[in-house]
């Protein structure tokens, strides 16, 4: 049961984000977008999506820092177990209140606006549901534990088990000791991981960085080839011209 | 000189009856889908007025197209590339869909169901189509047709003015303005797009956005300050006017030039000079219109021609714009003006602004509308309507407006005296400084133009078509294409069930 929930789901859930990623990127260009619903609804959307966006990356970026960073690399440059503590418990309350407020901003709007109703599909649904069952176990796991209760060294354990899977040694021992919070937290995880590329979530790999360099005007020519032998400018009008007048062409079999 | 061509249009306002059967077709070809109710790709405008999206000539609101920032370089309004990712998460400048309007459908089916002998007529209701539920219709993309609406005198246009326009009836102006995109040659939804989706095309200067490309970053909707790219609420990705290409590389004109019953429509090629944009883009206020005539490259110059050769044009091409209208209207008569080119992104959809305004206010004020020396006294004298074409045409420059309504309104008379009296008036052409060929020629241009002479569509897009036929024709008319019957698939996901 260990071995199962700590390597085979963590490896199953990474190879369905990196193949439902291709899968999609392949087959899908056309679905590929944020879906933005700032057209129907603007009011909520104004104040929530940017603490939902600005929240996520303060939390990512901490998620990397507390699982990917060992801590004998921070004690080694002299960062304090203390200090370490407090950055990072600051850090991540006040980058997760923006989260979880942007979050049920972006809810709320969806119940509220008659027009967001509408367009909200079954797998948004499914990805804010996973979304907020995330927060809520990732801040339990931080204010109730971490913040007000005795605290647990997850950078001794959870990260430790989480680069393991990386150097395909994950350590599933490592997992059985953490509190159930963070058990959940880290399978809650892969599995978010796994219906990442089925979701809106992909526009994240768009981010349109290369905007910053690239020339204001873009030029493209068009994709067909152009014939070698032009016909003459008349023998053009009276083509398009029968072609008006023409009765509707019949079916083409291919 | 980098050469290029552009397809561009002009349209004759004074011919214009807003009828709306250019909107209507297009509607029909291009935007009567799921996710695009809203969206009109050619809409017809009464002016003065409010126009669609609401107010969208207030650039102080809506931050689209360039401007001059103090050192005097080119910059979008909205903020340069990092002020605009920053605003991503979150566009402070987009038009929601009530500056449009809510699109409704009816219940029909309680006509069509009715019983007979119904004591009382049974009445359709509108209902949204954004919601489902029951609505009541309160703006739309032509509300303020013929001045209907009450908010024409809220138009952006007539802050600047220095005399009050009166809506009284009868003493008040009216003209219709239809529009589409521009495809500008110095495009801000272009320049906006964070993905580089939207593109110029090279061989024809015709603004695409690729669909498989855009992610819905809706940069381009507010950067462009005509508001002629719209976000599709089904697909999440961005629409805007082809300039219907798939007609044109068939020879075709577009849709709304094909079905224009007033025929004010005219489409052709012209050169211009890439490396010369960014500088006319960049001229004064006062300037900006020569500026832009400017970029154009006068296709009887044989400079041009080897030119245009040189750079791989085909030969039909460099004979077509020769042939073109629109190159006739804009430099040869100037008599065509662009739409706010204060707007800075060079539009390539020109107006030959209406008389018709003038000749009511010369009736009105006791003067004969049919002679040339009264109507130059009423555009001399009365600033409306005069002021306000100018902020729509000439960023203001009255001279110019006035100009081309003396060549317009010359030309009326000249071939007025010529047709009934059998008499050149040579002092009308002095005062406008035209030769009678120029004149007679322009007025056959205007008036009785035939469909190949409005049209001047050059040949190699056709020989692209013909290729394209090859393929095997239009797949949607296959065995289980769109065409047959069934389900039609538009993307793997995000297809929204309703």
């Amino acid at each position: 049961m260990s071995a199962l929930l700590w390597i085979v789901l963590p490896y199953t859930c990474l190879a369905v984000f990196v193949a439902g990623h291709v899968w999609r990127w392949r087959h899908d260009q056309f679905g590929w977008t944020t879906h933005t619903s700032q057209l129907l609804e603007n009011r909520l959307l104004r104040l929530g999506s940017p603490l939902f966006h600005l929240g996520a990356f303060g939390v990512i970026g901490g998620h990397a820092m507390g699982l990917l960073v060992p801590a004998s690399l921070t004690g080694a440059v002299g960062i304090s177990e203390h200090a370490y503590h407090l950055v990072s418990v600051t850090g991540g309350t006040i980058t997760g209140v923006m989260l979880v407020a942007g979050l049920a901003l972006l809810i709320a709007r969806r119940f509220v606006s008659g027009r967001i109703r509408r367009v909200t599909t079954t797998m948004d649904r499914i990805l804010y549901a996973a979304l907020t069952a995330m927060v809520v176990l990732g801040m339990s796991g931080t204010v109730v534990i971490n913040l007000f209760g005795d605290g647990y060294d997850y950078r001794e354990t959870i990260a430790v088990w989480f680069r393991g899977i990386f150097w395909f040694r994950p350590d599933p021992a490592l997992m059985t000791g953490a509190p159930l919070v963070f058990q959940l937290h880290a399978i809650g995880g892969f599995l978010f991981l796994a219906l990442w590329p089925f979701t809106r979530l992909v526009h994240v790999w768009s981010a349109p960085l290369a905007y910053l360099w690239r020339p204001y005007v873009v030029y493209r020519g068009r994709r067909t080839p152009a014939p070698a032998a032009p016909p003459t400018p008349a023998a053009v009008r009276n083509a398009t011209r029968d072609a008006r007048h023409a009765a509707p062409v019949a079916t083409v079999k291919r | 000189m980098r050469i290029r061509a552009q397809v561009a249009m002009v349209m004759n306002l004074d011919k214009c009856i807003g009828c709306h059967t250019c909107s209507v077709t297009c509607k029909q070809t291009w935007t009567n889908r799921e996710g695009t109710e809203y969206v009109w790709f050619n809409n017809v405008e009464t002016k003065p007025g409010i126009g669609y999206p609401k107010h969208y000539e207030d650039q102080e609101r809506w931050k689209g197209g360039w401007k001059l920032d103090g050192r005097g370089r080119l910059v979008l309004r909205s903020g340069g590339r990092a002020k605009r990712l920053s605003r991503i998460f979150a566009n402070p400048d987009l038009p929601t869909i009530d500056d449009y309007y809510e699109p409704a459908t009816f219940d029909k089916d309680v006509l069509v169901d009715a019983p007979a002998g119904l004591k009382d007529t049974p009445v359709k209701k509108p209902y949204s189509r954004l919601t489902g539920e029951p609505m009541s219709i309160a703006w739309g993309a032509n509300w303020e047709d013929s001045l209907g609406g009450d908010t024409a005198d809220q138009d952006p246009n007539l802050r600047s003015m220095t005399e009050k326009v009166t809506f009284e009836f009868e003493k008040t102006f009216m003209f219709h303005l239809p529009r589409i995109c521009e495809h500008c040659l110095n495009p801000a939804c272009v320049s906006a797009c964070p993905s580089g989706a939207m593109y110029k095309r090279e061989e024809d200067g015709i603004v695409l956005v690729d669909q498989d490309r855009c992610r819905g970053w809706r940069m381009c909707v507010s950067a462009c300050p005509y508001k002629k790219v719209y976000v599709n609420h089904a697909t999440g990705k961005a629409e805007k006017c082809t300039l219907c290409f798939p007609r044109l590389e068939a020879g075709q004109p577009t849709i709304c030039s094909e079905t224009c019953v007033g025929r004010l429509r005219y489409l052709g090629i012209l050169w211009y000079d890439e490396d010369a944009v960014l500088a006319a883009a960049s001229a004064p206020d006062e300037e900006l219109l020569d500026a832009q005539r400017a970029v154009f490259l006068d296709p009887f110059d044989p400079a041009v021609q080897r030119a245009a050769r040189d750079a791989g044009h085909p030969d039909d091409w460099i004979e077509a714009a020769t042939a073109s209208p629109v190159w006739k209207l804009i430099s040869e008569y100037r008599i065509a003006l662009p739409l706010h080119p204060e707007y800075r992104t060079l539009p390539m959809v020109w107006y030959v602004p209406p008389l018709s305004p003038v000749l009511d206010a010369a009736g009105a004020a006791g003067r004969d509308d049919t002679d040339a020396d009264d109507i130059f006294h009423t555009i001399q004298d009365l600033r409306i309507p005069v002021e306000y074409l100018a902020s729509l045409f000439t960023a203001g420059d009255t001279e110019v407006a006035g100009g081309v309504l003396m060549k317009l309104a010359a030309m009326r008379a000249y071939m007025r005296a010529r047709t009934l009296d059998g008499t050149v008036a040579s002092d009308l052409l002095d005062g406008i400084g035209m030769t009678a060929e120029q004149v007679e020629a322009m007025y056959r241009l205007l008036a009785v133009a035939k469909y190949d002479e409005r049209y001047v569509i050059p040949a190699a897009h056709a020989r692209t078509a013909a290729a394209l036929e090859d393929l095997g024709g239009c797949s949607l008319d296959g065995e289980g294409g769109p065409g047959m019957g069934g389900r039609v698939p538009v993307t793997i996901s995000g297809r929204r069930d309703r």
